[in-house]
C-alpha cells in the first residue's frame, strides 16, 4: 500500500476493458515490499512477525508412509486400471412412486414458497420458506416484513438444520420411562382438573420464555382466569430486564424503544450491540447501512461513536470506538448526559476515557439535535438506559430517531424477579405442578438459584413437566418430558420488535411426534386435545372481530406473512422527575468478568446445530468452542497466549477456560461467553467448551468485579479458521476516509496495482454477464451470508479436528483484518467467495476439464468430472476452493438428508468444490425465462448470500443489462478488484471501505 | 550354447502382436458394450407392476401426453400420474380387470404404485422438461415412438453424447411448436432450411456450458 502504480491514462484501473491498456510501468510482483510494516493484520502473531502465522497449524496426518518408487507405480497402475470402472454402475431398478391423490396445486418438480415467521428468544421476523416435494429446504427473509426486509440472520438460516436433527427428542418420558402423549394428556387433564376444583390453582406454576405469541398469551390469560391462584413465570438467560427497568425508571412504565437509524447522522452506542441480538437487529442493520453507502451523488455518511466493553461486530463498524470496562459505561453516560444538559445528572468520565473523545461526542450530539441517537446496551444496568432516553429527550430525538411503543411482549416482566419468585415458591413447597414450556432453566438459571435442587422439591410433592425439542438437562430432572415441535412444524404466531404480527404456518407435519406449547396449554385449560391450527385461527377470528370476509382476510394474511397494520403505534412519553437512579456507592473493583451470549450458540439453545458450531465466530473466526477474551496488554502482563487454560474464579465458583487474546478488549476485564459446556445437548453439542453459567449469579448477571485468573500451565487446542487461506500480506482491503474521498474520488483507485496488460483480445460476452459487488463499508461480518451459502449449497461440516487442519468447507469466508494499535484497532471485514475470474488460473491447470468457463462468464465446477488432483486449488490466488478430503456429506441418515437442496449435487470424497454464484438459481431462472420466451429481468436472480445480507453489502446481477444496479456499482469510483495485478479479471469486485472519522479527533 | 531356439523369435513376435490385438479388442469391445442395449437398456421393455400400454392409450384411445404427464410444459419434471388419474377412467372401464388389481389396491389402501424407472438420468444431471417442450423439441426426439410401445422402453441412450448432438445442432431436431406432442412427426426433407428458420424464430440457444446440466 506504500508503493503504488501510477493512475493509468484512462483513469479506470478497476476493471480493465476488453483489452486492458499496457501499464506504463513494469509489473512488480505483489507483496514484494520488504521493510515496510504491515498495515493490516489478521492475528497478533501476524502483527508481531510481520507475516501470516503458520507454525500454529498442526501437522496434517499422512495417510501413507513414505512412498517408494515401486509402491508409486503399483498405486498408479491400480488407479489407471480402476479409473474407468467408476462410471459403469447403472442402477436399473429405481422405483417411481407417484402419490395416490395429488394436490393439483402443488407442481411436481418445482418449489413453492410459504410466508411464515422465525421467532427466537423473545423476538421474531418474517420469513419465506422454500418447500420442495413437501419438505422445507431453505429459509429466506420476507422482503415485505418490516423486521426482515428480505434479510435473515445465522440462526434463521441454521434453524432448518435443527428441524431435521436426528437427535431431536421423539418420545414422551415419564420419570425416564417411555410413555406416550395420550397418557400424558390424561395425566395433565386430571392434575389440572384437581387444581381447578380443589384450590383454584394454588401450587400450579408455569414457566415460559418471553411470550411473544398473541395466541399463547390469550391461552395463558384464560388459564390464569380459570386458576386464579396459579402463577406464570418467564425466564430467559439473555433477557431485556435492563431495557424494561430503564424505561420504567425514565417514564414510569415499561416501554419498547424502537430506533430509526436511517434518520440518525450521529450515533452514540453505550455498549449496545444492536447489529446482533437486539429485537429488530436485521432492520437496524438495514437502516444503519442506508446511511453508510457512499457513491456518486451520495457523499455523506453517518458517524458512530461507541464506548464498548467486549468487542462485537457493532464496535467493528464504529468510527470512534473506545474500549472501556462494562462497569465504566454508566459513568461515561452520566458525563455525556451532564454535558448535554440533562437536568439533575452530574458526574465525570473515568480517567481511561480520552477527553477529546468525550468532548467530540458532546459537540456532535449537540450539533445534531433531532438527527442524533444514543443507544444503551441491553447488558448495561437500567441507569444507563434511563440516561440514554433522557439524552435523546434533551436532544429532541424522541419521535425522530427513537420512538416508544407499548411492549410488544404479551406481558412485560422482570425475568430475574420472576424466576426468583418461582424458585422461592418451589423451595418453600408451594409448587406441586410445574409446567416448563421450552427453555432449559436447569442449565441456564443463575447459579445461586440452584434450580435443580428446587426442582427436586417439586418432584417430591407433585410433578413437573418439560416441553422441549431435545432431552436436555432440564428434561432429565423433570417428571415428564414431552417433545416439542419445531417452528416449521406447527401453527403459531409472533410479534416483532415493532409489534408487527406474523402468523406461522407449518411447512411439514411434526417429524418427531412433537407437540406445540399451544396444545399443552389447551389441555391445562380443559379444552382437551385441540390442534394448534384451530387455536391460532379461532384466536385471530376473534381478534379481527370476525368480519364476514374473514376467510379471505385469513388467506391474505397467511400469504403476506404478517397481519396488516399490526405494528404498535408510537406513544408520547414524558420523563419522570429524578428519573435516573443515583450511581452505585461502591463501583465494582478488582478484575472484572463480563458475561455475553455466544456469537453463534446464543444462550446454548443451538448447541446441537453443527452449522452454527462450525460457523467461524465473527470476531475470532473460532469454531466449536468458546474462549475467554483477555486484552493484549493483560495477556502480556500475565504471560498468557492463545489456548492457555486458566481457572477463572468468581463468587465462589470456578471454570477452566482457554484464553483468546482479543484486540480491542478493555484491560482489567475478561469476557466469558454463555452457551457452551452443555451436558445433555446431543452428540454435536455436549461437552464442548466451558459453562459460564456456573459463574453467573443473580447479583451480577452481566458483569461484576473481583474475579481471579490463575494459569494452569495446560493448553487447549482451538480451531480458528483465520490461520488458513491467507493472502500473504498483499494489499487486500482498500480503505479511505469520507473526508479524503470527498476531496479525491480516486482515493481507492490510486491504491490499486494494475496488471501489465495482455496482447490478446478479450472475449466478448454477448448474453448475460454475471457479476458481484461487495461493499466493504457496510459489511459488518455478521456471517448470515456464510450460513445462507451453507444451506443453499449443501455444504457439509467437517468437525473440529478437520477444521483445525484447514479443511473446513464453507465456500464463502469472511476475512477479518485489523489496522493499528492492538489495544484498540480498526476492523475490516471482507467476504471472499469465488471471484469468478474471467482469466481463471484454476481452469488452465485442470487435467480433466472439470473446471471450465461458461458462455456467461461463470467459472464452472463440475463435480462428477473432478478426479481430485487439487491443481486448481493450488493455482487459485484467492484460496476459495474447498476439497472433500473425506466423505463429509451425510449420504446415509434419511432424516438429515432431507435438508439438502435438490438442485445442488451432494459432493463425494475426493471432489473439489467452490462458490458458483448459486448457478442453480441462475440456470432455473434462465430456463424459466426461455420457456416463457423472455430474458431474465434485473433482480430476478438473487444469490443466497445476497438475499441473506441485512445491509445489502452483496449485490449480484447481469452487467450486460443496463437496468441492473450492478452496472453502476461496477462504475463506482470505489470499485476495485482483489489482486488486480494478477490480471485474473475477477467478476466479483469490492467497493473500498469508507469510514467517517471525525477530522478533529486524530488518533482516538 | 543357445538357450532360445529360433522359433522363440516368432513366438515373441506373436505374443507382442497378439497382446496388442487383445488389448485393442477388449477396448473396442468395452466401448461397444457400454453403448449396447445391455447397458443403455434402449429398446428393452421393462417389467412393470401393471402392464401399462402406451400404444393402447395413445394410439387406440387418442389420449394426449399431457393428460397424465401434467407438468411437462411448466416444470422440470414431466409429472407421473397419480392413482387417481388411472381411476378417472378405470372406475368405469375395465373396472374388474385382474390386470388392474394393483391400481384398485393402491386406490383402496392409499399406497403408491411402484413403477420401475425407464428413463432415468444420473443424480448429477439436472434436466428441465419445460424448457425443451416449450421451445419446439418433441417428446419423440428423446423418448422415441412411445405410441408404438406396448410396454414402455427407452427410446434413446440419454448419454451425454446424445444430448450434445442436439445442443450443438438444434436446427436438425427442432420442430414447429404445435408438433411437439405429435409422436408420429416426420421431419420434412428440407429440415436444414426449416430448422434454421425455427431456430431463429424461437431464439434457440446452443446451451453447451457444463452448468447448464451439471451443478
Amino acid at each position: 500500500m506504500t508503493e503504488m502504480y501510477p493512475t493509468p491514462p484512462n483513469g479506470d484501473a478497476r476493471e480493465p476493458s476488453v483489452s486492458p491498456p499496457l501499464a506504463s510501468s513494469p509489473a512488480r510482483p505483489a507483496g514484494s515490499n520488504p521493510g515496510t510494516p504491515l498495515k493490516l493484520w489478521r492475528s497478533l502473531d501476524e502483527l508481531k512477525t510481520g507475516r501470516a502465522s503458520k507454525q500454529a497449524a498442526p501437522a496434517i496426518p499422512k495417510p501413507f508412509d513414505a512412498v517408494t518408487r515401486g509402491g508409486f507405480l503399483k498405486l498408479m497402475g491400480a488407479s489407471l486400471a480402476l479409473a474407468g470402472l467408476t462410471g459403469c454402475a447403472q442402477p436399473s431398478d429405481w422405483k417411481l412412486a407417484p402419490e395416490v391423490r395429488r394436490n393439483p396445486d402443488e407442481p411436481q418438480g418445482e418449489s413453492l414458497y410459504y410466508a411464515t415467521g422465525f421467532s427466537f428468544a423473545g423476538h421474531a421476523y418474517g420469513t419465506l420458506i422454500r418447500q420442495y416435494a413437501g419438505r422445507p429446504v431453505k429459509v429466506e427473509g420476507n422482503p415485505e416484513h418490516p423486521a426482515s426486509l428480505g434479510a435473515t440472520d445465522i440462526w434463521g438460516q441454521a434453524s432448518i438444520l435443527s428441524l431435521y436433527d436426528p437427535e431431536r427428542s421423539a418420545r414422551v418420558l415419564n420419570q425416564g420411562v417411555l410413555s406416550d402423549w395420550d397418557t400424558f394428556a390424561q395425566e395433565l387433564t386430571s392434575q389440572a382438573g384437581f387444581h381447578r376444583t380443589s384450590n383454584g390453582g394454588a401450587g400450579l406454576a408455569i414457566l415460559t420464555q418471553t411470550v411473544i405469541s398473541p395466541t399463547m398469551g390469550e391461552l395463558i390469560r384464560q388459564m390464569l382466569a380459570q386458576f386464579p391462584a396459579a402463577k406464570w413465570h418467564q425466564w430467559q438467560p439473555i433477557n431485556r430486564d435492563n431495557v424494561r427497568a430503564g424505561t420504567i425508571a425514565a417514564f414510569g412504565a415499561p416501554q419498547n424503544p424502537i430506533y430509526r437509524f436511517d434518520q440518525a447522522n450521529v450515533i452514540l452506542s453505550l455498549d449496545a450491540n444492536f447489529f446482533e441480538f437486539t429485537p429488530g437487529h436485521l432492520r437496524y442493520n438495514h437502516d444503519w447501512a442506508s446511511r453508510r453507502i457512499v457513491g456518486p451523488g451520495k457523499m455523506n455518511q453517518n458517524r458512530m461513536y461507541m464506548a464498548e466493553s467486549t468487542p462485537t461486530i457493532t464496535g467493528g463498524k464504529a468510527d470512534h470506538r473506545i474500549p472501556v470496562k462494562a462497569s465504566e459505561v454508566e459513568a461515561i453516560a452520566r458525563a455525556v448526559a451532564a454535558k448535554i444538559g440533562v437536568t439533575g445528572v452530574s458526574g465525570s468520565a473515568p480517567a481511561s476515557v480520552p477527553a477529546a473523545w468525550l468532548s467530540a461526542v458532546v459537540a456532535e450530539l449537540s450539533a445534531n439535535k433531532g438527527t442524533s441517537l444514543v443507544v444503551a446496551g441491553e447488558y448495561q444496568p437500567p441507569a444507563v438506559h434511563a440516561l440514554a432516553y433522557l439524552m435523546n429527550q434533551a436532544l429532541g430525538n424522541i419521535g425522530k430517531t427513537i420512538e416508544f411503543t407499548d411492549p410488544f411482549e404479551t406481558a412485560s416482566v422482570d425475568h430475574l424477579a420472576s424466576l426468583k419468585e418461582l424458585v422461592d415458591n418451589m423451595n418453600n413447597g408451594k409448587v406441586d405442578l410445574l409446567l416448563i414450556l421450552d427453555g432449559n432453566p436447569v442449565y441456564d438459571a443463575p447459579a445461586d438459584f440452584n434450580f435443580a435442587s428446587a426442582l427436586s422439591k417439586v418432584n417430591a410433592n407433585g410433578l413437573s413437566a418439560h416441553l422441549s425439542m431435545y432431552e436436555d438437562e432440564t428434561s432429565a430432572l423433570t417428571t415428564w418430558h414431552v417433545p416439542m415441535t419445531h417452528d416449521l412444524e406447527t401453527w403459531g404466531d409472533s410479534r416483532s420488535f415493532d409489534g408487527t404480527t406474523t402468523i406461522h404456518q407449518p411447512l411439514i407435519a411434526p417429524l418427531f411426534q412433537g407437540h406445540s406449547p399451544l396444545e399443552f396449554l389447551a389441555i391445562v385449560n380443559g379444552l382437551g386435545q385441540t390442534t394448534p391450527h384451530d387455536l391460532v385461527k379461532s384466536y385471530w377470528q376473534r381478534e379481527m372481530k370476525n368480519p364476514p370476509n374473514f376467510e379471505a382476510l385469513w388467506q391474505k394474511t397467511l400469504n403476506d406473512g404478517f397481519v396488516a397494520n399490526s405494528a404498535l403505534p408510537a406513544k408520547t412519553v414524558t420523563p419522570r422527575a429524578n428519573a435516573v437512579p443515583p450511581p452505585a456507592a461502591t463501583p465494582p473493583s478488582g478484575l472484572e468478568v463480563i458475561f455475553r451470549p455466544d456469537p453463534t450458540m446464543y444462550d446454548g439453545r443451538f448447541a446441537n446445530n453443527a452449522w452454527l458450531q462450525e460457523l467461524p465466530k465473527p470476531m475470532t473466526r473460532m469454531t466449536w468452542d468458546n474462549v475467554l477474551y483477555v486484552s493484549p496488554a493483560m495477556a502480556h502482563q500475565m504471560n498468557l497466549s492463545e489456548g492457555d487454560v486458566v481457572v477463572v474464579g468468581y463468587q465462589g465458583g470456578t471454570v477452566h477456560a482457554p484464553v483468546w487474546v482479543m484486540p480491542g478488549h478493555p484491560d482489567g476485564a475478561v469476557t466469558l461467553h454463555l452457551g457452551y459446556g452443555r451436558a445433555k445437548a446431543g452428540s454435536i453439542g455436549s461437552d464442548r467448551g466451558y459453562n459460564a453459567y456456573l459463574l453467573r449469579t443473580s447479583r451480577t448477571p452481566w458483569f461484576g468485579g473481583g474475579a481471579t485468573i490463575t494459569k494452569t500451565g495446560q493448553t487447549y487446542t482451538l480451531a480458528s479458521t483465520q490461520r488458513f487461506q491467507n493472502m500473504e500480506g498483499r494489499d487486500i482491503v482498500l480503505s479511505t476516509t469520507l473526508q479524503e474521498f470527498q476531496k479525491n474520488q480516486n482515493a481507492i483507485i490510486e491504491q490499486v496495482k494494475l496488471p501489465p496488460g495482455s496482447m490478446y483480445p478479450g472475449y466478448d460476452y454477448k448474453g448475460y454477464r454475471w457479476g458481484m459487488s461487495i461493499n466493504l463499508s457496510t459489511c459488518t461480518g455478521c456471517s448470515a451470508c456464510v450460513q445462507a451459502c451453507q444451506a443453499e449449497n449443501n455444504i457439509p461440516v467437517v468437525g473440529k479436528e478437520q477444521t483445525n487442519i484447514g479443511r473446513w468447507m464453507q465456500w464463502l469466508r469472511i476475512d477479518r483484518y485489523y489496522e493499528g494499535d492492538p489495544a484498540n484497532p480498526t476492523q475490516y471485514n471482507m467476504p471472499v467467495p469465488c471471484m469468478q475470474c474471467e482469466n481463471a488460473p484454476c481452469e488452465l491447470v485442470c487435467p480433466v476439464d472439470a473446471t471450465t468457463h461458461s458462455d456467461d462468464g461463470l467459472n464452472e465446477m463440475i463435480y462428477n468430472r473432478c478426479i481430485g488432483t487439487r491443481y486448481c486449488s493450488n493455482n487459485c490466488p484467492y484460496k476459495v476452493r474447498r476439497f472433500n478430503f473425506l466423505l463429509y456429506s451425510d449420504w446415509k441418515d434419511d432424516m438429515h438428508r432431507m435438508v439438502y437442496n435438490p438442485d445442488v449435487t451432494v459432493r463425494e470424497r475426493g471432489v473439489m468444490e467452490k462458490c458458483t454464484y448459486c448457478v442453480q438459481r441462475i440456470r432455473l431462472a434462465e430456463q424459466r425465462s426461455l420457456a416463457q420466451g423472455r430474458t431474465i429481468q434485473a433482480g430476478e436472480v438473487l444469490t443466497a448470500c445476497q438475499a441473506a445480507c441485512p445491509t445489502s453489502a452483496i449485490i449480484f446481477g447481469d452487467m450486460n443489462n443496463p437496468k441492473d444496479p450492478i452496472v453502476n456499482l461496477k462504475k463506482d469510483p470505489l470499485n476495485y478488484s482483489l489482486l488486480a495485478e494478477l490480471n485474473t479479471r475477477p467478476r466479483t469486485t469490492y467497493l473500498g471501505a469508507v469510514r467517517n472519522p471525525n477530522p478533529d479527533l486524530k488518533g482516538v | 550354447m543357445q538357450i532360445f531356439t529360433r522359433s522363440v523369435n516368432s513366438i515373441a513376435r506373436g505374443t507382442l502382436i497378439g497382446g496388442i490385438l487383445l488389448v485393442a479388442t477388449l477396448a473396442v469391445g468395452a466401448l461397444l458394450y457400454v453403448r449396447s442395449p445391455w447397458v443403455t437398456l434402449v429398446g428393452v421393455p421393462r417389467q412393470q407392476p401393471i402392464p401399462f400400454s402406451h400404444k393402447h392409450h395413445v394410439t387406440d384411445d387418442g389420449i394426449d401426453c399431457r393428460y397424465c404427464h401434467t407438468t411437462v410444459e411448466y416444470s422440470t419434471f414431466a409429472g407421473m400420474p397419480d392413482t387417481k388419474t388411472c381411476m378417472n377412467c378405470h372406475q368405469q372401464i375395465y373396472a374388474q380387470s385382474p390386470l388392474l388389481a394393483p391400481v384398485r389396491e393402491s386406490w383402496a389402501n392409499g399406497q403408491s404404485i411402484q413403477w420401475t424407472y425407464v428413463n432415468r438420468l444420473p443424480d448429477y444431471v439436472y434436466f428441465n422438461h419445460s424448457v425443451h417442450v416449450d421451445n419446439g423439441i418433441g417428446c419423440s426426439s428423446c423418448h422415441g415412438r412411445v405410441d408404438q410401445m406396448p410396454l414402455m422402453e427407452k427410446g434413446q441412450t440419454l448419454q451425454m453424447g446424445f444430448c450434445l448432438e442436439c445442443h450443438m445442432h438444434p436446427q436438425q431436431y427442432v420442430r414447429p411448436k404445435d408438433q411437439v406432442f405429435n409422436l408420429a412427426y416426420q421431419y420434412p426433407a428440407n429440415q436444414a432450411e426449416v430448422g434454421t428458420k425455427l431456430v431463429q424464430q424461437y431464439h434457440l440457444q446452443s446451451k453447451i456450458s457444463c452448468t447448464d446440466c451439471h451443478r
